[in-house]
């Protein structure tokens, strides 16, 4: 029985993709952002603070994955932004194939910045290359300081950790050394912040690095 | 869930692959998998069993090879895998300086065809 040697990475056609879009994006001058987080760590208070605070330094765009709603989308498109849904349908994570239509949807040679809310998960998004320049993981103080550890494919995967809900650690037993001592360990390139979204601690300071990356 | 997705991505790669080679039936897919992958191997093959029926494919068993999680100290150079431990520090001096060195595999090393 013949053996035919492949050495193939399964996930190569979504990464084949990811790469094109990232290609439109670059063609259109666009700064890509995914914001990946499990459900209710605050993703959309989250993009609603970062528009808010550079809505007169970026012209920006907004791609909803959701399984089902549009709710966050109706949120966001309050603030005037173009906005497309992606309602995945029950799949349980955005990828490049989902994408690249939602980009015809928006007007790219008009914008700076494209900001991805991808669907409420920590295990499945970590898979999948959307071909955006920014992986954002925004982590929240309720969810507990052990996640780096019990989920590490989605800490090591990304460019950028948000520890969201940072006006909870009065109140909930979360040791922050430990929790970024595994961030750190997972992925020692990666850039932190500490916000919180709700009361814009630390929301300056994300805003302005995230600026500075569209120049 | 994404482990559908996945399969499919596997099916078509395994078919290009055996196609090419003149295969009439696929008897094997070597695949490895990294602890680090989140890639649940039963998943896999509980969605081949649907996505490859019907095709030369549709009785290759799916053989699994796992790679742990492993990482290195780089205060002692011990080299260590995960294995459900609350935090990543080095087992043997505790160190906090340790690196991930393997894990993230997820691909298809070969398949056995006829």
């Amino acid at each position: 029985m013949p053996r035919i040697p492949v050495v193939e990475n399964i996930m190569q056609a979504n990464q084949v993709l990811a790469a094109e879009l990232r290609q439109r994006l670059d063609a259109a001058g666009v700064v890509g952002l995914n914001l990946m987080a499990s459900p209710g760590a605050g993703k959309t208070s989250f993009i609603i603070g970062t528009v808010n605070r550079l809505q007169h330094k970026a012209r920006m765009g907004y791609v909803d994955g959701d399984i089902e709603t549009t709710l966050d989308a109706e949120r966001i498109a309050e603030l005037g932004l173009p906005v497309v849904q992606i309602n995945t349908g029950g799949s349980c994570h955005l990828d490049a194939n989902m994408l690249g239509p939602a980009l015809n949807e928006l007007p790219l040679d008009e914008l700076d910045l494209m900001l991805v809310e991808n669907v409420g998960n920590l295990i499945c998004p970590a898979n999948f290359e959307l071909g955006t320049h920014l992986n954002v993981l925004i982590a929240s103080v309720p969810e507990g300081d052990d996640k780096p550890y019990k989920y590490p494919p989605m800490y090591r995967g990304v460019d950028v950790l948000i520890l969201n809900k940072i006006d909870l650690l009065p109140y909930i037993p979360f040791k922050v050394d430990y929790f970024l001592r595994g961030v750190e360990i997972l992925n020692p390139q990666l850039t932190t912040f500490q916000v919180s979204a709700l009361h814009g601690d630390g929301m300056d300071e994300w805003a302005n690095w995230l600026a500075a990356q569209l120049l | 869930m994404h482990e559908l997705a996945l399969t499919e991505n596997l099916l078509e790669i395994t078919l290009k692959h055996a196609t090419a080679a003149g295969a009439k039936k696929v008897k094997q897919l070597n695949i490895v998998i990294g602890q680090l992958s989140s890639v649940v191997d039963e998943s896999v093959q509980f969605y081949w069993d649907f996505v490859a029926k019907d095709t030369i494919a549709e009785e290759a068993e799916l053989h699994f090879e796992r790679i742990p999680a492993t990482f290195r100290c780089h205060n002692c150079r011990a080299e260590f895998s995960l294995n459900g431990q609350p935090d990543f520090l080095c087992p043997h001096c505790q160190s906090v300086q340790v690196e991930v060195i393997g894990g993230n595999e997820f691909r298809l090393d070969s398949i056995d065809i006829e």
